[in-house]
């Protein structure tokens, strides 16, 4: 129990933080533009196959700088040639285009990259396990990933709240009129951010795509999770998307652990079903089934009863 | 007999309508039911020739599945056009309505149930009403992203519960039935596929007429009302969220139904009929059609369908062709492929289309030139891209280009850039053409 417990509790910390790399780029560009990019997956997507395509020539490390820059460069021109294009019809056009981009970005990949899942691997220097416990192997690679997510937590966090473009950023979020009668070039702010945002996705995208698959799919499965954590952790609250990350990370790692089930509470009860009954899946229900859907319970029952999220002010 | 003073009055006396007055006229025209009897007449006429026109067994099932599309995108656009709502998770009621009719096809054939199969989307469509009431009851609180971002949870919920319950749902392979285990209705049992058409058609049109009908109920028109400002909507004493209710509850009906015409149709649903895949699908058939106007996701439903069984035919890359469409419509057209011809009412109205028509047809050999260019580049560059070694035929317009060589792409880039230099040349002219044939000054952006 106490293996499950303690590799539960790391995994779940690889998949946070994760999370969190692509909801913290999220929950600004949402709080600064009030435009929830359906894309923001997609460029965490587009991080991943570009970094497999630099790895194929230069090898896993330059890929890790080039790549997310090169997605930041993608995510300023969709900003400035896209998004305030849209802008003018409103937030539900806005919302209308990044789901179009979304898919478009799909379509662009299999275009170039194919179908197929992409053999992308981790550096082969971190191809070992780090330490065994209980027998068990916690490969390298998963402490590297925690390793660069913290990274990127405590260097967005100092910039900021120390820098004074973090300055400008927050005044932003709160007040664009404000920032931009005090001299301040407000779209060139948004564009910076969106730019921003986009390359910690990419950056997401790099160090996932050799743990987690490099295929046309992989923003698919991600993104609404990113939407259920920004919202469950308050729209604009860094810190709260930071911890909506890591509970959704350790939900989603410990409901497929525990293999417990509706039959099992059953049994201790004493009740037996009928194995042909039209119910009979209600009953057989176990935790790691469910696993998949209880991020969509949260997302709902935080919408119904606390709409601001745990840690937001605003209500979504 | 209908309103019609307001049109021959609506004029001043310079002879130019404010814009106001004209949307408000057009209103009202738009408001009687009976100057829309003949577009009615029309349709059914359609409707009854169309498998006289394209006998062919394709023809007739790409029928149906407009069919199917055009009731499911009307359904939407009830939520989405008239009612200000972005669902993500359309879908939902579109499958569970089309997975329970299955179930109640079944047990009519195995536990004698008597219903006739016509009488079948109707049932679909009382249990998409029976899951929006309660989706609708918590949902439609905010209108906005909240919406969208509920609509998208449930709609991922009941996605993965779809796996989950297997006895329902039926796993991977989905739930199967026959619909001619029915009563026969006046000697028919439904087994060819015309025969399915009809009845097809039969629902669309009615599910259409009541949908229309619908938006020129008070409920309709005040679901717009909210939709444009649910502030005042609230001051003239209606509660926006029960407004949003009524037309959610509408919307999953029709949807429901849509789903059972799916059942009928295809005889088996799958997980896939209610993922967010399909959802997203209803919204492109919707936006591309155009959301502002009734007959908007008609268009974009038969549009879309074509796209989907004719070009999916010939290239594998008609995904990406349907993403650009998607992503140009949403930047460069809005209102739509009806909002791109309703632009030119007012210049057919004033009889000066005629050198804009002129224009166009300018315009229309620089993109037809940018158009081919860059299909050929796309469908060569797939090609190149993806296709084993030593082989590099690209098939293209009945054309085998062998992408190993220069001259093909050449060619293709030599069309594409030129093409698109013309055109930006051209667009100056367009522009003012275009202005003054619809009366704007100095040539509207």
């Amino acid at each position: 129990m106490t293996e499950l417990v303690i590799f539960s509790l790391l995994n779940g910390l690889v998949t946070g933080l994760l999370l969190f790399m692509l909801s913290s780029g999220l929950t600004l560009i949402f709080s600064m533009m009030g435009v929830l990019n359906f894309a923001h997956a997609s460029f965490y997507m587009l991080g991943a196959y570009f970094a497999y395509t630099i790895s194929t020539y230069v090898g896993f490390w330059p890929g890790l700088v080039i790549a997310p820059l090169l997605v930041g460069v993608a995510g300023a021109l969709v900003e400035r040639y896209g998004l305030r294009h849209v802008h003018r019809h409103g937030h539900v056009a806005e919302l209308i285009f990044t789901f179009g981009l979304a898919f478009l970005i799909e379509e662009i990949v299999q275009f170039f990259w194919g179908k197929a899942t992409k053999d992308y691997s981790a550096p082969e220097i971190l191809q070992f396990p780090l330490f065994t416990l209980y027998g068990q192997n916690f490969p390298a690679y998963k402490a590297f990933m925690i390793l660069i997510s913290v990274g990127i937590f405590i260097g967005l966090f100092t910039v900021l709240s120390r820098s004074r473009v973090g300055l400008i950023i927050q005044a932003a979020i709160t007040h664009p009129h404000t920032v931009s009668n005090l001299g301040h070039n407000v779209p060139l702010v948004f564009m910076g951010v969106f730019g921003v945002g986009s390359a910690l996705a990419g950056l997401a995208g790099v160090i996932a795509g050799p743990a987690l698959g490099t295929f046309p799919g992989m923003a698919f499965v991600l993104g609404s999770i990113v939407f259920v954590v920004i919202v469950v952790g308050g729209l604009g609250s860094l810190a709260g998307a930071f911890v909506a990350s890591l509970l959704i990370g350790w939900l989603q790692t410990f409901a497929i652990a525990l293999d417990w089930s509706v039959n099992d509470l059953l049994a201790l009860l004493g009740v037996s079903f009928d194995a042909d009954h039209a119910l009979r899946d209600l009953w057989t229900l176990s935790l790691p089934q469910v696993a998949p859907i209880l991020p969509y319970i949260l997302l709902i029952l935080i919408l119904i009863f606390r709409p601001t999220g745990l840690m937001g002010k605003r209500e979504t | 007999m209908s309103v019609n003073q307001s049109t021959t009055t609506g004029a001043t006396a310079d002879g130019v309508e404010p814009a106001w007055k004209r949307v408000a006229d057009e209103q009202m025209r738009r408001g009687a039911f009976s100057r829309t009897l003949p577009v009615w007449g029309a349709a059914v006429v359609i409707l009854m020739i169309m498998p006289l026109v394209f006998p062919s067994a394709v023809a007739v099932t790409i029928m149906n599945q407009m069919g199917i599309s055009i009731v499911f995108a009307l359904s939407y656009n009830m939520l989405l056009g008239q009612g200000g709502m972005l669902s993500f998770g359309h879908a939902v009621y579109f499958g569970l309505g089309g997975f329970l009719s299955v179930h109640v096809m079944n047990s009519v054939e195995y536990d004698g149930w008597w219903l006739p199969l016509p009488l079948l989307p109707l049932v679909g469509g009382l249990f998409g009403l029976a899951f929006a009431i309660p989706i609708g009851g918590f949902s439609t609180r905010r209108a906005g992203t909240v919406f969208a971002m509920i609509s998208l949870g449930v709609g991922e919920l009941v996605a993965a519960c779809s796996i989950i319950f297997v006895a329902f749902f039926g796993g991977e392979e989905g739930v199967s039935g026959d619909r001619t285990m029915g009563p026969p209705v006046f000697g028919f049992e439904f087994l060819s596929e015309v025969e399915v058409y009809y009845l097809t058609a039969g629902v669309v049109l009615v599910a259409a007429l009541f949908m229309y009908l619908f938006s020129r109920t008070p409920a309709g028109r005040m679901a717009n009302a909210v939709r444009d400002n649910e502030e005042r909507a609230e001051f003239v004493g209606y509660s926006q969220r029960y407004v949003r209710f009524v037309s959610f509850c509408a919307s999953g009906f029709f949807a429901g139904m849509a789903g059972g015409l799916f059942a009928i149709n295809y005889e088996i649903l799958t997980e896939e009929n209610l993922n967010l895949v399909t959802s997203g699908w209803v919204l492109l058939m919707a936006f591309i059609g155009g959301v502002g106007f009734f007959v908007g996701p008609i268009v974009g439903a038969i549009v879309l369908t074509l796209l989907q069984t004719v070009l999916s035919n010939h290239t594998e890359l008609w995904q990406l062709y349907v993403g650009i469409l998607f992503v140009l419509t949403v930047m460069y057209a809005p209102r739509g492929l009806t909002g791109l011809v309703a632009m030119h009412g007012p210049a057919l109205r004033s009889g000066r289309l005629g050198p804009l028509v002129a224009a166009y047809g300018v315009a229309l050999v620089p993109l037809v030139a940018f158009l081919a260019g860059a299909i050929l580049l796309l469908e060569m560059g797939n090609v190149a891209n993806q296709s084993v070694v030593g082989e590099s035929e690209a098939h293209v317009f009945g054309l085998s280009l062998d992408v190993s060589t220069a001259p093909p792409w050449l060619v293709a880039a030599v069309l594409a850039v030129g093409g698109a230099y013309a055109l930006a040349r051209l667009a100056p002219r367009l522009r003012d053409a275009f202005g003054r044939a619809t009366g704007a000054a100095g040539g509207a952006p």
